[in-house]
This record gives C-alpha cells, sequence and structure tokens, in this order.
C-alpha cells in the first residue's frame, strides 16, 4: 500500500495556501485546519460543559436547594456529563489525531480529506440542538447521560426525541472520524514506516478507531430504541409489551464500557509519547505497550456488566463479571510500570508537558486504583452510585483524559502555532489545576463511602463540610482555565520562533518539518530509517 | 491509619480540627455479618492499592529525583526487558487472584437468601417506598418527612435533614429478612449502607436481597438510581428492633390497620366542615401532590401539568376525583385512591379546588369519593 | 494515484460494512439477551410458552413454597390478588391455583400479566402447563374474573431452593390494544 505514495501528489493538491474569511474553515479539507476546528471546538465544549459543572457545584455549595430546582439539576448533570464526553474529550483526541497522525507516519493529509470536513461541520449542529433543547418547555434531556429506561422513555419528556438527534450525529461524526483514521494509518504511511515502527499516539488511536465503530453503531442502535420504544409504541425495555428496562442498560453498556477505553487510549499514547521526550531515553517495552492497549481494548468488551452488579444478576455472572474487570488491571498496571520504567536511569528535564503528564500517571493510577476497589462486587453494592464512582470516573477522565490532551497541546503547541509558549503562565496554569483538582475530586471519595448517591440536587447534612470544599475546588479548577485560554490566545499572537525540533529528546517525524507547521506537510513522503 | 490519613488531609485543606473529628471518611462497618465482611474487602483491597501506590510513585518519584538532567544524569540506553515484563505482569496477576477468593466468597452469602424468617415486599414508586409484610396483614407507604420550610432554608435543618420518613420499616433483629423488590414507575434502588443491602428495583421484575440486623436502632440509606425530579428526596429509614418488641408492634399496627379501615365507613356518613377540609388538605397537598404540581398549583410547564385555573380542576368533580383515585397511565401521576384515605382525598380535592383562586367553593365530602371508587 | 483511491474505497466499504453489522449487532442484543436470559434465568423470566405435563415421578420426599405476589403497575384501576398467599408443593405434582382480578373502572380494559420468579435460576424449573399471562386479559368495566395458573416444580430442582417466589405485575395495556385495532382497521 504505500507503494502507492511514492507518486507525487501534485497533480492532485493545487498548492493553495488557505484563502481568508471564514470561507476557509467551512470549506477547508487540510488535516491541520480540521484538527484546529476540533480542537477550538472541544475547548468551549469544555467551557460550557464547565459552567454548567458549575451550576452543579453552586447547588450543592450548601444543603439545601438555593439556586436551581431539582429537575434543572438533573438536566445539568445530563448535559454535562453528554457535552463532556462526545463535546469536549472525543473531538479533542479527533483534533490531535487530526493534526498529528498524518505528520507522524508520513502522510501529506488524512486519507479522506472532504469527509473528514463533513465529520467536523455535523458536530456544532449536534451540540447546537442538545444546548437548545434545554431552552423548551419543559426543560433538555433530564434523565442522566446514561439515560435508563424507562426514566428515559415512558417517563422523560419531548425533548428526548431532539436527544436521540443529536446522539446520532454525534455518533456520525465520531464513526466517520474512526474510519478516516483507520484508512490513513493504513494506506498512507510513508514508505518504511511498519506498523510496529508507529509512535505510540498513532498504534492507540488505531485501536481506539476500532473501538469507535465497533461500539458507537451500537449506542445508535440504543438510542433508536429508546425513540421507538417513546413515540412508535414497540417494547424493547418496556415489560408489558414483553421487554426488560435492564436490557437497556446491557446494550447501552456495552456501547459504554468500550467507550471509556475511547476516552482513555489515545492518553495512553500521548503520555507514552511525552515521557521518552523529557526522559530522554527510549520508551521502555514498545511492543508490551501496544500489547496492552489491544488486551485491553478486547477486554473492555467483556466487562460492561460491572456497571450493573445491583441490577439483580445471577451469582455466576456477577462473579464471570468481577474477574474479567480484576484482569484489566493487569494490562494498566504494565503500562504505568513501563513509563516509571522509562523514566528510570533517564536525563529527566520539567517542562509543562511532562509535568502534566506526570500529574496524568499519578492522578490517573489512583482512579485506576478505585477502579479496581469497584471491580470487587460485594463492596461495589456499597460503591455503586455513589460520590465514589463519580470520584473515580474524574479521576481518570479529568485528571486522566484531559490533563493528557493538556499535556498533549503544550507539547505541539510549538509546533502548531511556531511560537513557545509562555513558560511561567504555564506553570501557573498547572500548579492552579492540579491542586484545585484534587481538592476538587478527592473528598468526594470520602462523600462517597459515607453514603452520599450521585445525582442528587440536596444532600444530609453530614455531607456538608466537604461539599463546600469540594464547590471551591470546583470553580477553582473551573477559573484555572481560563488562564490556559489566555495562554493560548498569547501563544498563537505572538512571536517566540522556535526550531523545527522544540524538544530536545523529541523522536519523530513531526519534528523534521519546521515550526509552525506548514500548510502542506509530507508531500514528498519522507525516508524512514 | 486510614483515618488518621484522611483527617490529615482534610487539616492540609483548611478545616478545623474540631469538625474533622464527625466528616464523613470510610464506608460504614454496617450492623450485620455481610456488612462487616464487606467492609473488611474494602479496607484489604485499600491497603493493597495504597502499597502498590507506594512502590510505584516512590520508584517514580526517586527517579525524578535522582536521574534527572540537571544533576547530569547521563540516560541509560535499556529499553527491552521480557524478563521484567513477565515479572510485572505476573505479580498483579497474583495479587488479584487472591482478592478474588474472599470477595468470592462474600458475594457467595450475599446472594443466598434462601431460609429467611420474614419476607418484606418492596415496591419503589417516584418517590416514595411502599413496603409489605408478606405473612402479615400490614402494608405502608414511606415518604420523605422533612418539611419543604427546611428544604428551601426558611427553617434550620435539623439532625437527619433528608433522612427521615413518616412510617419507617421495622424488621426484627437477629432473624433473616428477605426484601423482594420491585418497581412502580422507573428504576428506583433499595440502599441501606449499614447493612450493605444496595437492590435495584425494576419495574415489572423481582429482585431479591437479605439481611440479618445484629443491633437495634436505626438505620438510614437513600435512593441510589436517578428515579426522576425527586431522586433526593427519598429516603430508607428502618428501624431494627427485639424479636419480642417487633411482634408487638406488628401486633399493634395490624390492629390499627384493621381499625382504620372500619374508621372509613363511619366517614360516609359524615359531613365535613370547608375550614376542615382545607386545612387537612393543604396538609395532605404539600405532603403528597407539591413534589410535582408545585405549592403554588402551577406544576412545570412541559413536564408537570399546573392545577391553578386547570380545567379539570374547576370544572368537572367527577374527573378530578377519578384522577386523583386512579392516576394516569404512563405518566407520573400516580393512583393516589390506594395510596391516602378517603377523609385525606376529600380534603385535598376540596383543596385543590379552592386554593391558588380556583376558589369554586365545591366541598367534596369522604362519601363523594367512596362513590367514584365503587364505580 | 488510482490504485490508491481504489484501495482507499475498499477499506471504507469494509469499514462501513462493520459499521453497518455492529449497528444492527445492537438490535441483535434484543434476542440475545432473551437467550441469555433463558440460559441463566437473569431477571427470573419464564418461558412464554405452556409446558408439557409432567413425565417424571413426584418427588415425595420434600415440599417447596411457592408464594404468589400480584401487583398493578402503575395507574391501573385494577384490584389483582392470588387467592392463595403461597402453597406447599411436591414437585413434579400439577397445581391449580387462582389469581382474582376485578376491573374497578368504568372502561373495558385489556390487562397482561408480566410474570418474575425469584430467585431467578429457579425459574427455569417452574414449568406452567396453563397460565393467564400467556394471554392478554380482557375484563370488562366493574367485572371480576378468576384467572387459572396451572404449574409444577420440576423436580431436578436442585435441593438448595426451598422457596420460589412468582411475581405477576398487571400492566395497562387496553391503550396499545386500541391503537393497534385502528390502525389494523375492522378486519381484525
Amino acid at each position: 500500500m504505500s507503494k502507492v505514495i511514492e507518486q507525487d501528489h501534485h497533480e492532485h493538491h493545487d498548492h493553495h495556501h488557505p484563502s481568508g474569511g471564514i470561507k476557509r474553515w467551512l470549506y477547508t479539507t487540510n488535516h491541520k485546519d480540521i484538527g484546529t476546528l476540533y480542537l477550538w471546538f472541544a475547548f468551549i465544549m469544555f467551557l460550557i460543559g464547565g459552567c454548567m459543572a458549575l451550576v452543579i457545584r453552586a447547588e450543592l455549595f450548601q444543603p439545601g436547594l438555593q439556586i436551581v430546582d431539582p429537575d434543572f439539576f438533573n438536566q445539568m448533570t445530563t448535559v454535562h456529563g453528554l457535552i463532556m464526553v462526545f463535546g469536549a474529550v472525543m473531538p479533542a483526541f479527533t483534533g490531535l489525531a487530526n493534526w498529528m497522525v498524518p505528520m507522524m507516519i508520513g502522510a501529506p493529509d488524512m486519507a479522506l480529506p472532504r469527509m473528514n470536513n463533513w465529520s467536523f461541520w455535523i458536530l456544532p449542529f449536534a451540540f447546537f440542538i442538545l444546548l437548545m433543547s434545554l431552552f423548551m418547555e419543559g426543560g433538555g434531556p433530564n434523565f442522566g447521560w446514561t439515560f435508563y429506561a424507562p426514566l428515559s422513555t415512558t417517563y422523560s419528556n419531548d425533548s428526548t426525541a431532539l436527544f436521540v438527534f443529536s446522539v446520532h450525529i454525534m455518533g456520525m461524526s465520531s464513526i466517520m472520524g474512526a474510519i478516516n483514521v483507520i484508512v490513513t494509518i493504513f494506506n498512507l504511511r510513508a514508505p518504511g514506516m511498519t506498523l510496529m515502527k508507529m509512535p505510540l499516539f498513532v498504534w492507540t488511536w488505531l485501536i481506539t478507531a476500532f473501538l469507535l465503530i465497533a461500539v458507537m453503531p451500537v449506542l445508535a442502535g440504543a438510542v433508536t430504541m429508546v425513540l421507538t420504544d417513546k413515540y412508535f409504541g414497540t417494547s424493547f425495555f418496556n415489560a408489558a409489551g414483553g421487554g426488560d428496562p435492564v436490557m437497556f442498560q446491557h446494550i447501552f453498556w456495552f456501547f459504554g464500557h468500550p467507550e471509556v477505553y475511547i476516552m482513555i487510549l489515545p492518553a495512553f499514547g500521548i503520555v507514552s509519547t511525552i515521557v521518552p521526550t523529557f526522559s530522554r531515553k527510549r520508551l521502555f517495552g514498545y511492543s508490551s505497550m501496544v500489547y496492552a492497549t489491544a488486551s485491553i481494548a478486547l477486554l473492555s468488551f467483556v466487562v460492561w456488566a460491572h456497571h450493573m452488579f445491583t441490577t439483580g444478576m445471577p451469582l455466576f455472572g456477577e462473579l464471570f463479571f468481577m474477574y474479567c474487570t480484576m484482569l484489566i488491571s493487569v494490562p494498566t498496571g504494565v503500562k504505568v510500570f513501563n513509563w516509571v520504567a522509562t523514566m528510570w536511569r533517564g536525563a529527566m528535564t520539567f517542562e509543562i508537558p511532562m509535568m502534566f503528564s506526570i500529574a496524568f500517571i499519578i492522578l490517573f493510577t489512583i482512579g485506576g486504583f478505585s477502579g479496581l476497589m469497584l471491580a470487587i462486587t460485594p463492596a461495589d453494592f456499597q460503591y455503586h452510585d455513589t460520590y465514589f464512582v463519580v470520584a473515580h470516573f474524574h479521576y481518570v477522565l479529568v485528571t486522566g483524559a484531559i490533563f493528557s490532551i493538556i499535556a498533549a497541546v503544550y507539547y505541539w503547541l510549538p509546533k502548531w502555532t511556531g511560537n513557545m509558549y509562555d513558560e511561567g503562565l504555564a506553570k501557573l496554569h498547572f500548579w492552579c489545576s492540579l491542586i484545585s483538582v484534587n481538592v476538587l475530586f478527592f473528598p468526594m471519595h470520602f462523600v462517597g463511602l459515607a453514603g452520599m448517591p450521585r445525582r442528587i440536587p440536596d444532600y444530609a447534612i453530614q455531607f456538608a463540610d466537604f461539599n463546600a470544599l469540594i464547590s471551591v475546588g470546583a470553580f477553582a479548577f473551573g477559573f484555572s482555565q481560563l488562564i490556559f485560554l489566555y495562554l493560548l490566545i498569547k501563544c498563537i499572537r505572538e512571536n517566540h520562533q522556535v526550531p523545527a525540533k522544540v524538544w530536545e529528546g523529541a523522536d519523530g517525524l513531526e519534528w523534521e518539518v519546521p515550526s509552525p507547521a506548514p500548510y502542506h506537510t509530507f508531500e514528498k513522503p519522507p525516508l524512514i530509517r | 491509619m486510614y483515618r488518621t490519613a484522611c483527617i490529615l488531609f482534610a487539616w492540609g485543606l483548611g478545616i478545623g480540627s474540631a469538625s474533622a473529628k464527625d466528616l464523613p471518611l470510610n464506608m460504614p462497618r454496617g450492623v450485620t455479618d455481610i456488612s462487616e465482611q464487606v467492609y473488611d474487602l474494602h479496607m484489604t483491597i485499600f491497603y493493597i492499592c495504597c502499597i502498590i501506590g507506594a512502590l510505584v510513585f516512590g520508584a517514580m518519584f526517586a527517579a525524578m529525583i535522582l536521574h534527572r538532567k540537571s544533576r547530569g544524569h547521563k540516560p541509560a540506553q535499556f529499553h527491552e526487558s521480557t524478563k521484567v515484563e513477565i515479572i510485572w505482569t505476573t505479580i498483579p496477576f497474583l495479587i488479584l487472584i487472591g482478592m478474588a477468593i474472599p470477595a468470592t466468597k462474600t458475594l457467595i452469602a450475599m446472594e443466598d437468601t434462601t431460609e429467611a424468617d420474614l419476607t418484606v415486599q418492596i415496591t419503589g414508586s417516584q418517590w416514595k417506598w411502599h413496603y409489605k409484610y408478606f405473612d402479615y396483614n400490614l402494608e405502608y407507604f414511606s415518604l420523605l418527612a422533612t418539611p419543604m420550610s427546611q428544604i428551601n432554608n426558611r427553617f434550620k435543618k435539623e439532625e437527619n435533614y433528608l433522612l427521615e420518613v413518616d412510617r419507617p420499616l421495622v424488621i426484627p433483629t437477629g432473624k433473616k429478612v428477605r426484601f423482594l423488590i420491585t418497581s412502580d414507575d422507573v428504576i428506583h434502588s433499595w440502599w441501606v449502607p449499614e447493612f450493605a443491602v444496595k437492590k435495584d428495583a425494576n419495574p415489572g421484575f423481582i429482585n431479591e436481597a437479605w439481611t440479618k440486623v445484629n443491633e437495634p436502632g436505626i438505620y438510614r440509606g437513600q435512593c441510589a438510581e436517578l428515579c426522576g425530579k425527586d431522586h433526593g428526596f427519598m429516603p430508607v429509614v428502618v428501624i431494627a428492633k427485639a424479636p419480642d418488641e417487633f411482634d408487638t408492634w406488628m401486633a399493634e399496627q395490624e390492629a390499627e390497620q384493621r381499625q382504620a379501615k372500619e374508621k372509613e365507613k363511619e366517614l360516609l356518613g359524615m359531613n365535613m366542615e370547608m375550614d376542615e377540609l382545607m386545612t387537612l388538605g393543604e396538609k395532605v397537598y404539600l405532603a403528597r401532590c407539591a413534589a410535582c404540581h408545585q405549592p403554588n398549583g402551577q406544576g412545570i410547564p412541559g413536564v408537570f401539568p399546573g392545577l391553578q385555573g386547570n380545567h379539570m380542576v374547576t370544572q368537572d368533580q367527577e374527573a378530578h376525583i377519578d384522577v386523583v383515585i386512579n392516576g394516569v397511565n404512563g405518566t407520573a401521576m400516580q393512583a393516589f385512591g390506594k395510596q391516602i384515605g378517603l377523609k385525606e382525598m376529600a380534603a385535598v380535592i376540596t383543596y385543590e379546588r379552592n386554593a391558588w383562586g380556583n376558589n369554586t367553593g365545591d366541598i367534596v365530602q369522604p362519601k363523594e369519593v367512596y362513590e367514584v371508587m365503587q364505580k | 494515484m488510482d490504485s490508491q483511491r481504489l484501495d482507499n474505497t475498499a477499506l471504507v466499504k469494509r469499514l462501513v460494512l462493520i459499521t453497518l453489522a455492529m449497528f444492527g449487532f445492537g438490535f441483535m442484543l434484543v434476542p440475545l439477551y432473551d437467550v441469555f436470559c433463558d440460559v441463566t434465568g437473569l431477571n427470573g423470566k419464564t418461558s412464554d410458552t405452556a409446558a408439557q405435563a409432567p413425565t417424571s415421578l413426584i418427588d415425595e420426599s420434600r415440599e417447596v413454597t411457592v408464594e404468589f405476589w400480584s401487583r398493578t403497575q402503575g395507574a391501573m384501576p385494577w384490584e389483582f390478588q392470588p387467592t392463595l398467599k403461597k402453597i406447599k408443593v411436591h414437585p413434579g405434582k400439577v397445581t391449580k391455583v387462582f389469581f382474582r382480578a376485578s376491573n374497578r373502572s368504568n372502561d373495558d380494559m385489556v390487562g397482561q400479566a408480566i410474570p418474575s420468579v425469584s430467585p431467578g435460576l429457579a425459574a427455569n424449573y417452574f414449568h406452567k402447563i396453563e397460565c393467564f399471562c400467556f394471554n392478554q386479559q380482557p375484563v370488562k368495566a366493574g367485572e371480576t374474573v378468576d384467572m387459572p395458573l396451572i404449574f409444577y416444580v420440576d423436580p431436578a430442582l436442585p435441593a438448595k431452593f426451598t422457596t420460589l417466589t412468582l411475581s405477576y405485575t398487571m400492566f395497562d395495556i387496553s391503550n396499545q390494544i386500541a391503537a393497534t385495532s385502528l390502525t389494523n382497521g375492522e378486519s381484525s
């Protein structure tokens, strides 16, 4: 397949440079432009979803109902979850893949550039629909991002139709993005770039893309069934017609658990790229990293029911899912050990991308530990649907996925803009984020263990002190991200020229092109040693 | 040690020592053999995680301190070792097996619902629990007892804010109590942390759980599955009494329930005054109806219909009574005929027809409610 | 150039096929789930077709308590009660019990009873020869009917199960019936 690359690309891509104005962004098929669009979209969604989190935390600052009514509170938890998962984390990773995957494998662009444009531009519509449904009479979706039937069918209001429609669009966007990544990686690798020479970020994204096309259609199926149950008289989840509400949870989590890994595997790739750079030492156990990623992906298909231990499962079902879930910690552990072994006897420096990566390793591992605790079924009966779970998945998603995205942005920002970011501001951003995120999420473990259920707008008074503290942490973390916004704008506008190879220990094709990366790169495939 | 660590953490975050003592920090040990086993499992896995964490992070920080470029450390060249990889795949695996054995034992014990001494049928509905003793003639609803004035911050919150109900479930100590759990509408989850019992209530299906409480006392929990607007306001309260006290209590309750039914019949001949009906009606309305239709009767547009100026409430009295008794299928409007007595029903309908400027002047008597019920 | 195009198209086609297959698989999970439930007794679903009369002998050596629990779902103006709360049976012995349903409303209604057996694993050993839950149950306004259930407990029931609970939830499906008969026209 790589021989085709050797032929020149000139005839197809005329050497146009970006035209100005809005049209450049609307019609662009350039992977770098689309990557930029994805990343800014994700950041805006992150801020909007963050504002919703702050509404939640403001209400929970003190016991009693102060700011919002319980129904709006439920809409906030629902839409916060949907936006952060489908609007922030996933598009951010797709954006990074768009920017970096072609450059890392020596390809001139993504394989399907027009579909690439399409897959981005349907996203804003999906989220516009979702956000506008909040202003409908009766409000937006209020059944949690997991939309368990029959709360989302018989007992939901009419914004459910809009919710279903927007999830469909999000799903299509993700699937198109995933197909594009797979075709690019399979067909556009530069000559000599064998699979086992690919950077880990490319590998993890390849596996993620396969997970995406495997499970996003299942989600589409699930929302379609919710729609037909609500409006067209089917009884998939309605016991009266021979259906079963618990089946919804099985179908949802069959999507939902691989989805969790969709949001963390690219993060593993990012950290596996950054840690060796600043340790000035090759990644320890490259092939075992690849195998660990693949086995996590495969195992993710047989653990879904660990989200549903309390639904009443036969004993051997509980045992099977408990053992499989515990098993996942083995390849995940291998990854963490490999990162530590990479640092061991390296020559480390601690630039901001490295700081975020180290924070990622520690805090993600804490999230992994609580995940292991949650796998123990008898204990899960106590943890399930409490703030302990909230703490767990925010540790893996915020200090995991989001921290890795921030690390990636700091790492490649000089390559994208050609300018070095403001080191002082970046340090401020790091330390503010690190401290506030722990003030925000760590006490959640305690209130959860002590018995505070999740998704409640008001709580018993013994949880008051910790909740006040959590809310303070939430606002601090939220405002810390404004530093990041300011830093990004400053970095794009100012001029602090950087060389092609920004980081001393960096390795990879993206560092062979000048900074900022020209509009078209690798039109002649590079030679891979 | 865990507690100390947590308290230190809390201190570090600026919470005073006085309040740190009362802070909820860990899973309760509970009052059943099972809950103690669960607690032990939880602590074991927690300590294992702490040890692994200390080792891994220790190695990492050692590398970060010793092997930094600023100290002039030169990078080593190794980047592979099958031996090491095998070791750190095998050791976690063995630890997991060590964890799985006690977990499996506890789980098997938890799922064994046979040979129960007492069976309680639990039905969740938006947003209350219904308890029915299988072998006795007793069933009742259990609702949040915390007044709206505390939730709206008009009065000081009391000790058991949001964790108190009008009629708690009562069970005997030292007896194996089996719970059959189901739901009337959406999925709920019945949870008492002190028993380590959490089981989903699925509409149309029954789930089983059991407990055997060792200590008499009052145990509190909450619904643990998002079930709509007032999910945060449907607590579970269980009182465990010594078996003989339980028997006395049960006899009293059964007698009361019988008498109440007889009293209902007397009501039919009674004519109640407007004032009496309105006072009682407001009380019933706030407890049962205000969650959806709102205390001001305006409902939530698009979700719950308002009653102020509502055609049914101001015009067709019989349809109004019928809806309150039988509910509306497929909506959140429940059949209150099964939940509240004739007198309360008459009062609340009278209240709805005259409050918030509805001023129809209609007085509904228990007899009229009874007549609609019999039709 | 062209060869690469082909390459891309073939791969995209394959990936789209996988996507469509997975969308189909999402719906396939519905029948798969039912099979899974049948095999494992998840949710205590019992078979919804009539069982044959028992062929094996009655196991006189032990008795199993069968408890009945019946309820109406949500707002349904029916009274629905078993005439017996519980019964002790020898495994293999065919037993007949009744459930009484009274329609307290002014309208003719149709109900559908959904069974659930607990413990779920015992569901496969609970055989119904005749059950009102196999069919929709129309009950006229104000009418009361006694609905039969003929069942036996499989003698192969593992000894650890001493009590079975059979629950019926009665759902009001009058509206659904009305909707389908409207769309089907007068022919039905």
